[in-house]
Protein backbone atom coordinates (compact mmCIF):
# COMPACT_ATOMS: atom_id res chain seq x y z
CA UNK A 1 0.00 0.00 0.00
CA UNK A 2 2.75 2.40 0.95
CA UNK A 3 4.96 1.64 -1.72
CA UNK A 4 1.77 1.99 -4.35
CA UNK A 5 1.55 5.66 -2.64
CA UNK A 6 5.27 6.51 -3.41
CA UNK A 7 4.58 5.55 -6.63
CA UNK A 8 1.70 7.43 -7.42
CA UNK A 9 3.22 10.98 -5.99
CA UNK A 10 6.40 10.14 -7.84
CA UNK A 11 4.06 9.52 -11.18
CA UNK A 12 2.44 12.87 -10.11
CA UNK A 13 6.04 14.35 -10.05
CA UNK A 14 7.31 12.92 -13.28
CA UNK A 15 3.56 14.83 -14.76
CA UNK A 16 4.58 18.20 -13.12
CA UNK A 17 7.81 18.41 -14.09
CA UNK A 18 6.60 17.70 -17.89
CA UNK A 19 3.80 19.53 -18.37
CA UNK A 20 6.09 22.62 -16.83
CA UNK A 21 8.36 21.85 -19.59
CA UNK A 22 5.79 22.07 -21.96
CA UNK A 23 4.34 24.86 -20.84
CA UNK A 24 7.81 26.90 -20.83
CA UNK A 25 8.49 25.80 -24.29
CA UNK A 26 4.63 27.41 -25.35
CA UNK A 27 5.17 30.15 -23.58
CA UNK A 28 8.88 30.36 -24.47
CA UNK A 29 8.67 32.79 -27.94
CA UNK A 30 6.29 35.29 -25.81
CA UNK A 31 8.46 35.20 -22.99
CA UNK A 32 11.27 36.23 -25.11
CA UNK A 33 9.03 38.76 -27.37
CA UNK A 34 8.43 40.49 -23.82
CA UNK A 35 11.81 40.51 -22.38
CA UNK A 36 13.45 41.82 -26.00
CA UNK A 37 10.36 44.79 -25.94
CA UNK A 38 11.94 45.91 -23.17
CA UNK A 39 15.18 46.53 -24.55
CA UNK A 40 17.18 48.97 -26.45
CA UNK A 41 18.50 48.66 -29.67
CA UNK A 42 22.16 48.23 -28.89
CA UNK A 43 20.62 45.67 -25.94
CA UNK A 44 18.63 43.64 -28.82
CA UNK A 45 21.76 43.14 -31.01
CA UNK A 46 23.70 42.10 -28.30
CA UNK A 47 25.64 39.36 -29.24
CA UNK A 48 25.41 36.49 -27.28
CA UNK A 49 21.58 37.33 -27.04
CA UNK A 50 20.46 38.89 -23.75
CA UNK A 51 17.66 37.26 -22.46
CA UNK A 52 16.68 39.97 -19.59
CA UNK A 53 14.46 42.01 -19.42
CA UNK A 54 16.38 45.81 -20.73
CA UNK A 55 16.24 49.48 -19.55
CA UNK A 56 14.20 50.79 -22.20
CA UNK A 57 10.58 49.23 -21.26
CA UNK A 58 8.54 52.17 -21.08
CA UNK A 59 10.20 54.31 -23.57
CA UNK A 60 9.55 51.42 -26.31
CA UNK A 61 5.92 51.09 -25.63
CA UNK A 62 5.20 54.73 -25.46
CA UNK A 63 6.72 55.04 -28.69
CA UNK A 64 4.94 52.37 -30.41
CA UNK A 65 1.54 53.80 -28.97
CA UNK A 66 1.67 57.78 -29.66
CA UNK A 67 4.67 57.56 -32.70
CA UNK A 68 3.78 54.57 -34.55
CA UNK A 69 0.11 54.78 -34.02
CA UNK A 70 -0.56 51.72 -32.24
CA UNK A 71 -2.85 53.50 -29.62
CA UNK A 72 -5.04 54.17 -32.54
CA UNK A 73 -5.05 51.03 -34.43
CA UNK A 74 -6.18 49.47 -31.05
CA UNK A 75 -8.86 51.24 -30.39
CA UNK A 76 -9.78 51.13 -34.17
CA UNK A 77 -9.98 47.32 -33.43
CA UNK A 78 -11.69 47.19 -30.52
CA UNK A 79 -14.42 49.56 -31.80
CA UNK A 80 -14.63 46.89 -35.17
CA UNK A 81 -14.49 44.12 -33.20
CA UNK A 82 -17.14 45.18 -30.65
CA UNK A 83 -19.30 46.26 -33.37
CA UNK A 84 -19.64 43.50 -35.38
CA UNK A 85 -19.36 41.19 -32.26
CA UNK A 86 -22.42 43.18 -30.82
CA UNK A 87 -25.03 42.76 -34.16
CA UNK A 88 -23.64 39.24 -35.18
CA UNK A 89 -24.44 37.93 -31.91
CA UNK A 90 -28.00 40.07 -31.80
CA UNK A 91 -28.84 39.15 -35.63
CA UNK A 92 -27.30 35.13 -34.95
CA UNK A 93 -30.07 35.53 -32.03
CA UNK A 94 -32.97 36.42 -34.11
CA UNK A 95 -32.26 33.91 -36.60
CA UNK A 96 -32.52 31.29 -34.41
CA UNK A 97 -35.48 32.54 -33.17
CA UNK A 98 -36.74 32.53 -36.23
CA UNK A 99 -36.31 29.27 -37.23
CA UNK A 100 -36.71 27.40 -34.37
CA UNK A 101 -40.09 28.72 -32.65
CA UNK A 102 -41.84 29.60 -35.70
CA UNK A 103 -43.37 27.63 -38.46
CA UNK A 104 -42.92 29.10 -42.38
CA UNK A 105 -43.01 27.77 -45.48
CA UNK A 106 -38.90 26.83 -46.89
CA UNK A 107 -37.52 26.73 -43.32
CA UNK A 108 -35.13 23.94 -43.93
CA UNK A 109 -34.23 25.82 -47.51
CA UNK A 110 -33.78 29.15 -45.48
CA UNK A 111 -31.62 27.37 -42.72
CA UNK A 112 -29.03 25.19 -45.65
CA UNK A 113 -29.15 28.55 -47.26
CA UNK A 114 -27.34 30.11 -43.87
CA UNK A 115 -25.21 26.82 -43.60
CA UNK A 116 -23.56 27.06 -47.25
CA UNK A 117 -22.17 30.11 -46.10
CA UNK A 118 -19.31 27.95 -43.88
CA UNK A 119 -17.96 26.84 -46.74
CA UNK A 120 -17.03 30.91 -48.03
CA UNK A 121 -14.36 31.87 -46.13
CA UNK A 122 -13.67 35.86 -47.00
CA UNK A 123 -10.23 35.24 -48.76
CA UNK A 124 -11.93 32.89 -51.29
CA UNK A 125 -13.67 35.66 -52.52
CA UNK A 126 -11.32 38.61 -52.04
CA UNK A 127 -11.61 40.05 -55.42
CA UNK A 128 -15.18 39.79 -56.19
CA UNK A 129 -15.60 41.02 -52.41
CA UNK A 130 -13.00 43.57 -53.22
CA UNK A 131 -15.09 45.30 -55.80
CA UNK A 132 -18.36 44.81 -54.32
CA UNK A 133 -17.54 46.75 -51.38
CA UNK A 134 -15.23 49.19 -52.95
CA UNK A 135 -17.88 50.57 -55.55
CA UNK A 136 -20.65 50.68 -52.79
CA UNK A 137 -18.68 52.66 -50.53
CA UNK A 138 -17.82 54.95 -53.13
CA UNK A 139 -21.42 55.29 -53.90
CA UNK A 140 -22.05 56.37 -50.41
CA UNK A 141 -19.63 58.20 -50.08
CA UNK A 142 -17.94 55.78 -47.21
CA UNK A 143 -14.76 54.35 -48.64
CA UNK A 144 -11.93 54.17 -45.77
CA UNK A 145 -14.78 53.93 -43.17
CA UNK A 146 -15.85 51.44 -39.99
CA UNK A 147 -18.13 50.87 -42.34
CA UNK A 148 -16.25 48.61 -45.06
CA UNK A 149 -14.87 47.01 -42.33
CA UNK A 150 -17.66 45.77 -40.05
CA UNK A 151 -21.20 45.71 -42.72
CA UNK A 152 -19.38 42.41 -44.61
CA UNK A 153 -19.12 40.55 -41.61
CA UNK A 154 -22.53 40.91 -39.58
CA UNK A 155 -24.11 37.88 -40.15
CA UNK A 156 -22.81 34.59 -38.94
CA UNK A 157 -23.62 31.18 -39.90
CA UNK A 158 -21.90 30.19 -36.87
CA UNK A 159 -23.65 32.15 -34.76
CA UNK A 160 -26.42 30.71 -36.49
CA UNK A 161 -25.98 27.15 -35.90
CA UNK A 162 -25.31 27.75 -32.70
CA UNK A 163 -28.56 29.27 -31.60
CA UNK A 164 -30.57 27.57 -33.36
CA UNK A 165 -29.09 24.14 -31.35
CA UNK A 166 -29.09 26.01 -28.00
CA UNK A 167 -32.42 27.40 -28.58
CA UNK A 168 -33.95 23.39 -29.88
CA UNK A 169 -32.34 22.01 -26.28
CA UNK A 170 -34.50 24.28 -23.78
CA UNK A 171 -37.49 23.03 -22.97
CA UNK A 172 -40.73 23.44 -25.30
CA UNK A 173 -42.93 23.97 -22.26
CA UNK A 174 -41.21 27.31 -21.41
CA UNK A 175 -42.43 28.96 -24.76
CA UNK A 176 -45.53 27.38 -24.05
CA UNK A 177 -46.00 29.08 -20.57
CA UNK A 178 -44.90 32.15 -22.32
CA UNK A 179 -47.36 32.33 -24.62
CA UNK A 180 -50.35 31.18 -22.14
CA UNK A 181 -48.97 34.87 -20.21
CA UNK A 182 -49.46 36.87 -23.31
CA UNK A 183 -45.48 37.29 -24.08
CA UNK A 184 -45.02 38.23 -27.48
CA UNK A 185 -41.36 36.24 -29.26
CA UNK A 186 -39.83 39.55 -28.16
CA UNK A 187 -40.23 39.61 -24.92
CA UNK A 188 -39.74 35.91 -24.95
CA UNK A 189 -36.49 35.97 -26.22
CA UNK A 190 -35.54 39.45 -24.01
CA UNK A 191 -36.54 37.39 -20.27
CA UNK A 192 -36.67 33.75 -21.15
CA UNK A 193 -33.63 33.19 -23.99
CA UNK A 194 -31.24 35.60 -23.28
CA UNK A 195 -30.97 34.77 -19.50
CA UNK A 196 -30.61 30.85 -20.62
CA UNK A 197 -27.93 31.34 -22.85
CA UNK A 198 -25.12 33.08 -21.42
CA UNK A 199 -22.93 30.14 -22.29
CA UNK A 200 -23.64 30.51 -25.74
CA UNK A 201 -23.59 34.74 -25.90
CA UNK A 202 -20.28 33.95 -24.60
CA UNK A 203 -18.61 31.70 -26.36
CA UNK A 204 -20.30 33.39 -29.51
CA UNK A 205 -18.53 36.36 -28.56
CA UNK A 206 -14.90 35.25 -27.79
CA UNK A 207 -15.04 32.95 -30.80
CA UNK A 208 -16.02 36.45 -33.26
CA UNK A 209 -13.90 38.91 -31.19
CA UNK A 210 -10.98 36.91 -31.93
CA UNK A 211 -11.91 36.74 -35.64
CA UNK A 212 -12.38 40.11 -36.25
CA UNK A 213 -8.98 41.23 -34.16
CA UNK A 214 -7.10 38.49 -36.46
CA UNK A 215 -8.31 40.29 -39.64
CA UNK A 216 -5.78 40.76 -42.10
CA UNK A 217 -6.43 40.64 -45.13
CA UNK A 218 -9.34 42.39 -45.57
CA UNK A 219 -8.23 45.37 -43.82
CA UNK A 220 -5.02 45.32 -45.94
CA UNK A 221 -7.28 45.41 -49.03
CA UNK A 222 -9.98 47.75 -48.33
CA UNK A 223 -8.06 50.45 -46.26
CA UNK A 224 -6.22 53.27 -47.98
CA UNK A 225 -5.43 55.22 -44.93
CA UNK A 226 -3.86 55.21 -41.77
CA UNK A 227 -6.79 56.47 -40.13
CA UNK A 228 -9.07 54.18 -40.22
CA UNK A 229 -6.43 51.06 -40.16
CA UNK A 230 -6.68 47.72 -38.11
CA UNK A 231 -3.96 46.51 -35.56
CA UNK A 232 -2.69 43.76 -37.94
CA UNK A 233 -2.17 45.50 -40.58
CA UNK A 234 -0.66 48.19 -38.57
CA UNK A 235 2.02 45.69 -36.94
CA UNK A 236 2.67 44.43 -41.01
CA UNK A 237 4.00 48.30 -41.53
CA UNK A 238 5.81 48.15 -38.76
CA UNK A 239 8.12 45.15 -39.72
CA UNK A 240 8.02 46.47 -43.14
CA UNK A 241 10.54 49.21 -42.01
CA UNK A 242 12.70 46.42 -41.25
CA UNK A 243 15.80 48.14 -41.57
CA UNK A 244 15.22 51.33 -39.57
CA UNK A 245 12.84 49.31 -37.51
CA UNK A 246 14.48 48.87 -33.61
CA UNK A 247 13.34 45.15 -32.55
CA UNK A 248 12.28 46.09 -29.27
CA UNK A 249 9.74 48.26 -30.69
CA UNK A 250 8.50 45.56 -33.02
CA UNK A 251 8.38 43.14 -29.77
CA UNK A 252 6.90 45.88 -27.90
CA UNK A 253 3.38 46.19 -30.64
CA UNK A 254 3.45 42.99 -30.63
CA UNK A 255 2.93 42.44 -27.29
CA UNK A 256 0.05 45.13 -27.34
CA UNK A 257 -1.67 44.01 -30.07
CA UNK A 258 -1.68 40.15 -27.75
CA UNK A 259 -3.26 42.10 -24.80
CA UNK A 260 -6.69 42.46 -25.72
CA UNK A 261 -7.54 39.00 -27.18
CA UNK A 262 -5.83 37.76 -24.44
CA UNK A 263 -8.13 39.53 -21.35
CA UNK A 264 -11.11 38.27 -24.01
CA UNK A 265 -9.94 34.75 -23.10
CA UNK A 266 -9.25 34.84 -19.92
CA UNK A 267 -12.42 36.70 -19.26
CA UNK A 268 -14.74 34.08 -21.15
CA UNK A 269 -12.81 31.06 -21.35
CA UNK A 270 -15.24 29.17 -19.13
CA UNK A 271 -18.16 30.16 -20.49
CA UNK A 272 -16.26 29.25 -24.05
CA UNK A 273 -15.55 25.49 -22.89
CA UNK A 274 -18.84 25.25 -21.62
CA UNK A 275 -20.96 26.75 -24.33
CA UNK A 276 -19.41 25.65 -27.70
CA UNK A 277 -16.06 22.82 -27.06
CA UNK A 278 -18.26 21.20 -24.57
CA UNK A 279 -22.10 22.10 -25.16
CA UNK A 280 -22.06 20.65 -28.77
CA UNK A 281 -21.73 16.97 -27.19
CA UNK A 282 -24.90 17.28 -24.90
CA UNK B 1 -39.00 18.02 -32.89
CA UNK B 2 -42.61 20.40 -32.35
CA UNK B 3 -41.14 23.73 -30.96
CA UNK B 4 -42.92 26.11 -33.30
CA UNK B 5 -44.51 27.86 -30.55
CA UNK B 6 -45.43 31.28 -32.24
CA UNK B 7 -47.96 32.37 -34.89
CA UNK B 8 -46.68 35.15 -37.41
CA UNK B 9 -46.58 35.18 -41.03
CA UNK B 10 -44.00 37.28 -41.61
CA UNK B 11 -42.27 37.98 -38.16
CA UNK B 12 -40.04 34.86 -38.65
CA UNK B 13 -38.61 35.98 -41.68
CA UNK B 14 -38.70 39.36 -39.94
CA UNK B 15 -36.49 38.10 -37.72
CA UNK B 16 -33.94 36.24 -39.96
CA UNK B 17 -33.40 39.06 -42.39
CA UNK B 18 -30.65 40.94 -41.51
CA UNK B 19 -29.13 37.78 -41.54
CA UNK B 20 -30.24 36.81 -44.80
CA UNK B 21 -29.53 40.06 -46.40
CA UNK B 22 -25.92 40.36 -45.55
CA UNK B 23 -24.94 36.70 -46.66
CA UNK B 24 -26.50 37.31 -49.49
CA UNK B 25 -24.66 40.46 -50.41
CA UNK B 26 -21.53 40.14 -49.04
CA UNK B 27 -21.04 36.05 -49.34
CA UNK B 28 -23.13 34.46 -52.02
CA UNK B 29 -23.08 37.46 -54.80
CA UNK B 30 -19.18 37.80 -54.26
CA UNK B 31 -19.11 34.23 -54.82
CA UNK B 32 -20.75 33.91 -57.96
CA UNK B 33 -19.21 37.28 -59.25
CA UNK B 34 -15.88 34.95 -58.73
CA UNK B 35 -17.13 32.04 -60.90
CA UNK B 36 -18.09 34.77 -63.51
CA UNK B 37 -15.02 36.71 -63.40
CA UNK B 38 -12.81 33.46 -63.48
CA UNK B 39 -13.79 33.03 -67.14
CA UNK B 40 -13.04 36.52 -68.08
CA UNK B 41 -9.85 38.54 -68.83
CA UNK B 42 -10.12 41.89 -66.88
CA UNK B 43 -7.58 44.79 -68.11
CA UNK B 44 -5.82 46.96 -65.85
CA UNK B 45 -7.83 48.25 -62.83
CA UNK B 46 -10.95 46.02 -64.09
CA UNK B 47 -11.69 49.03 -66.59
CA UNK B 48 -12.38 46.34 -69.42
CA UNK B 49 -13.53 43.09 -69.48
CA UNK B 50 -13.09 39.91 -71.95
CA UNK B 51 -14.68 36.73 -72.30
CA UNK B 52 -12.13 34.16 -72.21
CA UNK B 53 -13.68 30.88 -71.65
CA UNK B 54 -11.30 28.35 -69.89
CA UNK B 55 -7.94 30.69 -70.60
CA UNK B 56 -7.01 31.97 -67.02
CA UNK B 57 -7.64 27.81 -65.95
CA UNK B 58 -5.41 27.14 -68.91
CA UNK B 59 -2.59 28.81 -68.04
CA UNK B 60 -3.00 27.55 -63.99
CA UNK B 61 -3.00 24.03 -65.24
CA UNK B 62 0.20 24.76 -67.54
CA UNK B 63 1.91 27.00 -65.34
CA UNK B 64 5.07 25.35 -63.19
CA UNK B 65 5.15 27.67 -60.41
CA UNK B 66 1.34 27.39 -59.65
CA UNK B 67 2.28 23.37 -59.40
CA UNK B 68 4.63 24.14 -56.69
CA UNK B 69 2.27 26.49 -55.24
CA UNK B 70 -0.48 23.52 -54.50
CA UNK B 71 3.10 20.77 -54.01
CA UNK B 72 3.75 23.21 -50.66
CA UNK B 73 0.12 24.02 -49.85
CA UNK B 74 -0.38 20.61 -49.56
CA UNK B 75 3.09 20.21 -47.93
CA UNK B 76 1.91 22.73 -44.86
CA UNK B 77 -1.15 21.53 -44.28
CA UNK B 78 0.36 18.21 -43.95
CA UNK B 79 2.87 18.78 -41.80
CA UNK B 80 0.10 21.49 -39.69
CA UNK B 81 -2.21 18.45 -38.90
CA UNK B 82 -0.19 15.62 -38.42
CA UNK B 83 2.47 16.87 -36.25
CA UNK B 84 0.05 19.71 -34.89
CA UNK B 85 -2.34 17.10 -33.65
CA UNK B 86 0.09 14.54 -32.72
CA UNK B 87 1.66 17.20 -30.12
CA UNK B 88 -2.11 18.94 -29.26
CA UNK B 89 -3.08 15.04 -28.29
CA UNK B 90 -0.26 14.35 -26.43
CA UNK B 91 0.12 17.14 -24.76
CA UNK B 92 -4.00 17.51 -23.96
CA UNK B 93 -3.55 13.69 -22.61
CA UNK B 94 -0.73 14.64 -19.97
CA UNK B 95 -2.95 17.64 -18.91
CA UNK B 96 -5.99 15.51 -18.41
CA UNK B 97 -4.27 13.54 -15.33
CA UNK B 98 -5.85 13.86 -12.22
CA UNK B 99 -2.99 16.38 -10.62
CA UNK B 100 -3.08 19.20 -8.31
CA UNK B 101 -3.16 22.54 -10.09
CA UNK B 102 -4.41 21.08 -13.21
CA UNK B 103 -6.79 24.10 -14.13
CA UNK B 104 -3.64 26.27 -13.52
CA UNK B 105 -1.79 24.17 -16.39
CA UNK B 106 -4.59 23.50 -18.61
CA UNK B 107 -5.12 27.39 -18.88
CA UNK B 108 -1.33 27.69 -19.69
CA UNK B 109 -1.38 25.34 -22.33
CA UNK B 110 -4.33 26.97 -24.62
CA UNK B 111 -3.89 30.34 -24.03
CA UNK B 112 -2.30 30.70 -27.76
CA UNK B 113 -6.40 29.94 -28.40
CA UNK B 114 -6.25 34.13 -28.58
CA UNK B 115 -2.78 34.53 -30.89
CA UNK B 116 -3.12 36.37 -34.40
CA UNK B 117 -1.00 34.23 -36.88
CA UNK B 118 0.55 37.87 -37.87
CA UNK B 119 1.58 38.33 -34.22
CA UNK B 120 3.39 34.39 -34.37
CA UNK B 121 5.02 35.63 -37.66
CA UNK B 122 6.39 38.66 -35.77
CA UNK B 123 7.44 37.03 -32.97
CA UNK B 124 9.00 34.15 -35.38
CA UNK B 125 10.71 36.28 -37.62
CA UNK B 126 12.68 37.72 -34.96
CA UNK B 127 13.03 34.95 -33.32
CA UNK B 128 14.71 32.82 -36.10
CA UNK B 129 16.32 36.09 -37.94
CA UNK B 130 19.99 36.02 -38.85
CA UNK B 131 22.72 37.78 -36.46
CA UNK B 132 20.86 38.22 -33.00
CA UNK B 133 17.91 36.10 -32.96
CA UNK B 134 17.85 33.62 -29.65
CA UNK B 135 16.78 30.22 -31.92
CA UNK B 136 19.29 31.54 -34.35
CA UNK B 137 22.06 31.71 -32.07
CA UNK B 138 21.16 28.01 -30.97
CA UNK B 139 21.35 26.87 -33.74
CA UNK B 140 25.01 28.21 -34.08
CA UNK B 141 26.51 26.89 -31.31
CA UNK B 142 24.79 23.51 -31.44
CA UNK B 143 25.82 22.84 -35.45
CA UNK B 144 28.67 25.35 -35.58
CA UNK B 145 27.12 27.30 -38.42
CA UNK B 146 24.32 29.85 -39.00
CA UNK B 147 21.52 28.55 -40.33
CA UNK B 148 19.88 31.04 -43.25
CA UNK B 149 16.05 30.14 -41.89
CA UNK B 150 14.66 32.94 -43.77
CA UNK B 151 16.89 32.60 -47.13
CA UNK B 152 16.76 29.11 -47.76
CA UNK B 153 13.64 27.33 -49.44
CA UNK B 154 13.30 24.15 -47.16
CA UNK B 155 14.72 25.91 -43.53
CA UNK B 156 11.72 28.65 -44.56
CA UNK B 157 8.95 26.41 -44.86
CA UNK B 158 9.87 24.49 -42.13
CA UNK B 159 9.93 28.00 -39.90
CA UNK B 160 6.00 28.96 -41.51
CA UNK B 161 4.99 24.99 -40.10
CA UNK B 162 6.70 25.51 -36.76
CA UNK B 163 5.25 29.16 -36.33
CA UNK B 164 1.43 28.10 -37.97
CA UNK B 165 2.10 24.40 -35.28
CA UNK B 166 2.59 26.56 -32.17
CA UNK B 167 0.10 29.19 -33.04
CA UNK B 168 -2.93 26.20 -32.91
CA UNK B 169 -1.59 24.27 -30.20
CA UNK B 170 -4.42 26.11 -28.12
CA UNK B 171 -7.52 25.74 -30.11
CA UNK B 172 -6.49 22.11 -30.73
CA UNK B 173 -5.92 21.54 -26.66
CA UNK B 174 -9.48 23.19 -26.09
CA UNK B 175 -11.20 21.02 -28.22
CA UNK B 176 -8.80 17.93 -27.10
CA UNK B 177 -9.17 18.44 -23.83
CA UNK B 178 -12.71 18.45 -23.74
CA UNK B 179 -13.56 15.26 -25.55
CA UNK B 180 -10.85 13.42 -23.16
CA UNK B 181 -12.98 14.97 -20.33
CA UNK B 182 -16.36 12.95 -22.13
CA UNK B 183 -14.04 9.69 -22.27
CA UNK B 184 -15.31 7.06 -20.31
CA UNK B 185 -12.70 6.37 -17.45
CA UNK B 186 -14.76 3.10 -16.90
CA UNK B 187 -13.89 1.66 -20.35
CA UNK B 188 -10.13 2.27 -20.06
CA UNK B 189 -10.12 0.23 -16.36
CA UNK B 190 -12.40 -2.63 -18.23
CA UNK B 191 -9.55 -2.72 -21.04
CA UNK B 192 -7.08 -2.81 -18.22
CA UNK B 193 -8.61 -5.92 -16.07
CA UNK B 194 -9.02 -7.59 -19.88
CA UNK B 195 -5.15 -7.05 -20.55
CA UNK B 196 -4.73 -4.38 -22.20
CA UNK B 197 -1.45 -2.46 -22.01
CA UNK B 198 -0.80 1.33 -22.25
CA UNK B 199 -0.31 1.27 -25.88
CA UNK B 200 -3.19 -0.94 -26.60
CA UNK B 201 -5.46 1.32 -24.68
CA UNK B 202 -4.47 4.62 -26.02
CA UNK B 203 -4.89 3.02 -29.72
CA UNK B 204 -7.84 0.77 -29.60
CA UNK B 205 -9.80 2.68 -26.72
CA UNK B 206 -8.89 6.24 -26.11
CA UNK B 207 -7.88 7.14 -30.01
CA UNK B 208 -10.85 5.13 -31.20
CA UNK B 209 -13.29 7.34 -29.15
CA UNK B 210 -11.38 10.56 -29.78
CA UNK B 211 -11.97 9.78 -33.71
CA UNK B 212 -14.72 12.09 -34.12
CA UNK B 213 -12.80 15.48 -32.45
CA UNK B 214 -9.91 14.17 -34.72
CA UNK B 215 -11.83 14.15 -37.62
CA UNK B 216 -13.46 17.60 -37.03
CA UNK B 217 -9.81 19.19 -35.96
CA UNK B 218 -8.44 17.76 -39.27
CA UNK B 219 -10.80 19.24 -41.62
CA UNK B 220 -10.54 23.16 -39.26
CA UNK B 221 -6.57 23.05 -39.19
CA UNK B 222 -6.59 21.99 -43.48
CA UNK B 223 -8.90 25.07 -43.52
CA UNK B 224 -6.66 26.80 -41.21
CA UNK B 225 -3.40 25.70 -42.87
CA UNK B 226 -5.51 26.89 -46.24
CA UNK B 227 -6.30 30.26 -45.39
CA UNK B 228 -5.44 31.87 -41.99
CA UNK B 229 -2.10 31.07 -42.59
CA UNK B 230 -1.78 34.38 -44.96
CA UNK B 231 -1.04 36.88 -42.26
CA UNK B 232 1.96 34.78 -41.30
CA UNK B 233 3.45 34.44 -44.44
CA UNK B 234 2.89 38.22 -45.33
CA UNK B 235 5.25 39.00 -42.29
CA UNK B 236 8.05 36.23 -42.31
CA UNK B 237 8.54 34.96 -45.77
CA UNK B 238 6.53 36.91 -48.30
CA UNK B 239 6.15 33.70 -50.05
CA UNK B 240 10.06 33.28 -50.69
CA UNK B 241 12.64 32.49 -50.73
CA UNK B 242 12.12 31.73 -54.58
CA UNK B 243 8.56 31.17 -53.52
CA UNK B 244 9.28 28.13 -51.64
CA UNK B 245 6.31 29.03 -49.18
CA UNK B 246 4.31 30.88 -51.86
CA UNK B 247 0.93 29.14 -51.14
CA UNK B 248 -2.26 28.92 -52.69
CA UNK B 249 -3.47 31.75 -50.83
CA UNK B 250 -0.99 34.10 -50.95
CA UNK B 251 -0.36 32.99 -54.71
CA UNK B 252 -3.97 34.87 -55.13
CA UNK B 253 -3.51 37.73 -53.25
CA UNK B 254 -0.85 38.54 -55.08
CA UNK B 255 -1.98 38.10 -58.25
CA UNK B 256 -5.06 39.88 -57.41
CA UNK B 257 -3.59 43.19 -55.70
CA UNK B 258 -0.12 43.43 -56.74
CA UNK B 259 -0.17 42.07 -60.36
CA UNK B 260 -3.84 42.95 -61.08
CA UNK B 261 -4.76 39.54 -62.58
CA UNK B 262 -8.64 39.62 -61.76
CA UNK B 263 -9.48 36.96 -63.68
CA UNK B 264 -6.83 35.02 -63.27
CA UNK B 265 -6.46 35.40 -59.03
CA UNK B 266 -10.66 33.87 -59.45
CA UNK B 267 -9.69 31.21 -61.21
CA UNK B 268 -7.29 29.89 -58.03
CA UNK B 269 -10.67 31.65 -55.93
CA UNK B 270 -12.43 29.01 -57.69
CA UNK B 271 -10.04 26.26 -57.23
CA UNK B 272 -9.49 27.08 -53.43
CA UNK B 273 -13.48 26.79 -52.96
CA UNK B 274 -14.38 23.73 -54.31
CA UNK B 275 -11.41 22.21 -52.36
CA UNK B 276 -12.91 23.75 -49.58
CA UNK B 277 -16.77 22.62 -50.29
CA UNK B 278 -15.18 19.04 -51.11
CA UNK B 279 -13.95 18.83 -47.58
CA UNK B 280 -16.85 20.27 -46.08
CA UNK B 281 -18.99 17.28 -47.77
CA UNK B 282 -16.78 14.45 -46.53
CA UNK B 283 -17.10 16.10 -43.12
CA UNK B 284 -20.85 16.60 -43.51
CA UNK B 285 -21.08 12.87 -44.63
CA UNK B 286 -18.87 10.83 -42.14
CA UNK B 287 -19.68 13.28 -39.02
CA UNK B 288 -23.00 15.14 -39.17
CA UNK B 289 -22.45 16.80 -35.16
CA UNK B 290 -18.99 17.21 -35.12
CA UNK B 291 -18.83 19.71 -38.34
CA UNK B 292 -16.83 22.90 -37.51
CA UNK B 293 -18.93 26.26 -37.72
CA UNK B 294 -16.37 28.57 -37.63
CA UNK B 295 -15.79 32.35 -38.91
Amino acid sequence: MKLHMRRKTRNEIITHIVLIIIVFLVLAPVLFALAKSTQTRAEVYHFPPKLGPGTAGILNYKTVWYQFDLGLYIKNTLLVAGIVMFFKTLFSMTAGLGLVYFDFPFKEWVFYFILFTLMMPTEIMIVALFNLVSDIARQFGVENSYAVLTVPFLASATGVFLFRQHFSSIPADLADAARVDGAGPIRFLWSILIPMSWNTIAALALIQFIYMWNQYIWPLVIVRENKHQLIQVGLRSLTNQQDTTNWGLLMAAAILAMIPPMLVFILLQEQFTKGFALGREK
Amino acid sequence: MSTARFKGKWLPWLFLLPTLIILLVFLYYPVVQTFRLSFYRVAFLGLKTKFSGMENYLNLLHDTGYHQTIVSTVLVAMAVVIVGLGLSLLIAMIANQKIHGANIYRFLLIWPFALSPAVAGVVFLFMFSPGFGAVNYLTSVVTGHELNWLGEPKLAITLVIMASIWKNLGYNIVFYLAALQNVNTEVLEAASIDGANTWQRFWRVTFALLSPMTFFLLITNITYSFFDIFGMIDILTKGGPLDATNLMIYNLYRDAFEYYKTGLASAQSVILFLLVVGLTLIQFRTSGRQVYYGG
